[in-house]
């Protein structure tokens, strides 16, 4: 019954990009085209642009990336044991306390070392 | 319908993957047309509540009480030149708003609106709308670093922090619905509900809901999270090189996926289309008086549909009254408050419905 979905689930994928790039071309037959040298400027209030912004930013919440990769992971892994939670019973609880356990205690551990702080 | 369809093309010798390609047209094109429709009718919505909660009167001018409004921006917006600063990545400008705005369709296909009207209906539905969801925000960096401006730029590394920081409580919280429902797809999970009122999952998973509530304001970049686009300091955030029909796409994929989040929510928590009573209203009120049974299956269907109309609109007028009270979060105010106290609900969330699953089950 679950196998139909997924042919469906190929042509919506299809469909709804398609849907996106034809109102794109459907504004671009019908939108006026009169592009000028001020127009076509980057937008900085008015101003002259003051440098580039292709520059290197610095991304201060590159531990927070790394969090999130590891928790990610997590939430990746505990999404079968859920669905399987009613077969499998206390076992499998205290088996996914001690799992959890093990990350929220590498959490409060970033958490200690101001790794959850805006540096 | 699909059955007949499917046979008919089994008579003339084609493959069943011919037929589900082609018979997904229907559906697509009810769901284009509910989602533009839906979208138009929350915009107005917005604004008309946002004026009255403020003392204003919002639009007004085109159509009875401004009810044209959001119609007449469409079409503008339609015949708006398409501005494209010189310094853009061209490619990337283009396909930007589109990666935003496809998946949300997707979604939209994905959710269970009444028992019958699904479109994808797979076992591992509730697993692939939140992998559609954290698209969109690809979609929004890859607009705010291809502008070439430093504000969207700005705005585009906002939204990736965002999304790093509830991207986890969000799926922890919904690993919880899983717990209780033993299943990922969307409409196991309503039927998992059914019962009244007390048969929710909202009443084991009150946590959870309060966190993937906050959770799902944050993934679609509202007030008091709407740091992407916070106007008073970007400019426009992510968009502000965006105008046409570019513009009008991130625009649509933003208040789509904001319905399509409060439909899912009271899918998730609220017994998406079943209603709080026992049983039917119209098996409970006209049972005795309407003894055709295909009458009955439409009232029945009606009903459903009114049942999650209400639990969404319920859910979209809090998140309007919230962007009408709230003002704006920091970045780090927000990576912390996700961080320290969002995570940890939503684990203690996700440990205590499990015990509580367990001794419902008696082992």
């Amino acid at each position: 019954m679950y196998i139909q979905g997924y042919g469906i689930l190929a042509a919506f994928i299809g469909f709804s990009v398609a849907f996106a790039f034809a109102a794109l071309i459907m504004s671009w037959l019908v939108q006026p085209k009169a592009p000028n040298k001020l127009k076509q400027k980057t937008y900085e209030c008015g101003m002259k642009l003051f440098g580039d912004s292709r520059i290197q930013y610095d991304a201060k919440y590159y531990l927070y990336a790394l969090l999130f990769l590891i928790f990610d992971i997590e939430a990746v892994f505990l999404f079968p044991w859920a669905v399987v939670y009613d077969k499998l019973g206390l076992f499998a609880l205290i088996e996914a306390l001690i799992f959890i356990a093990i990350l929220v205690i590498g959490l409060i551990y970033a958490w200690k070392k101001d790794a959850l702080k805006w540096q | 319908m699909y059955d007949l369809y499917a046979k008919i093309l089994n008579i003339l010798r084609l493959p069943e993957i011919i037929a589900q390609l082609t018979w997904a047209v229907i559906p697509f094109a009810c769901i284009a047309a509910l989602m533009v429709f839906v979208v138009i009718f929350l915009v107005l919505m917005e604004r008309k509540f946002l004026a009255w909660l403020t003392v204003r009167k919002g639009p007004n001018r085109v159509g009875p009480n401004g009810f044209l409004q959001t119609f007449a921006d469409a079409i503008k917006l339609l015949f708006k030149e398409d501005i494209m600063s010189e310094e853009t990545n061209k490619l990337l400008f283009t396909i930007a708003p589109v990666i935003a705005f496809a998946p949300v369709m997707i979604i939209y296909g994905l959710m269970p609106f009444t028992e019958h009207l699904i479109a994808i209906n797979i076992a591992v539905g509730l697993f692939l709308v939140f992998a559609l969801s954290s698209l969109t925000t690809v979609g929004i960096v890859l607009a705010g670093w291809s502008s070439n401006n430093k504000y969207s730029l700005l705005g585009g590394m906002r939204s990736a922090a965002q999304a790093i920081s509830y991207e986890i409580p969000l799926v922890i919280a919904v690993l919880s619905i899983a717990v209780l429902a033993g299943s990922l797809n969307l409409k196991e999970i309503v039927t998992a509900q059914s019962g009244g009122l007390f048969s929710w999952n909202i009443f084991p998973a009150f946590i959870g809901f309060i966190v993937l509530f906050i959770c799902s304001i944050a993934e679609v970049n509202r007030v008091p999270f709407d740091l992407p686009e916070a106007e008073s300091e970007l400019v426009s955030g992510y968009n502000t090189e965006y105008s046409g029909m570019k513009f009008a796409l991130f625009f649509l994929a933003e208040y789509a996926a904001l319905f399509i989040m409060s439909v899912l929510i009271s899918t998730l928590f609220l017994g998406g289309y079943l209603p709080p009573f026992n049983d039917y209203l119209s098996i409970i009120l006209l049972d005795n008086i309407i003894k055709n049974q295909a009458i009955m299956d439409i009232l029945i269907h009606l009903e459903q549909g009114f049942w999650l109309v209400a639990k969404t609109y319920t859910l979209l007028f809090l998140i309007i009254w919230i962007r009408g009270t709230l003002p704006r979060l920091r970045a780090d105010q927000l990576m912390g408050f996700s961080w320290k106290f969002l995570l940890p609900l939503a684990f203690i969330n996700l440990i205590l419905t499990s015990i509580i699953k367990l001794a419902i089950q008696g082992y």
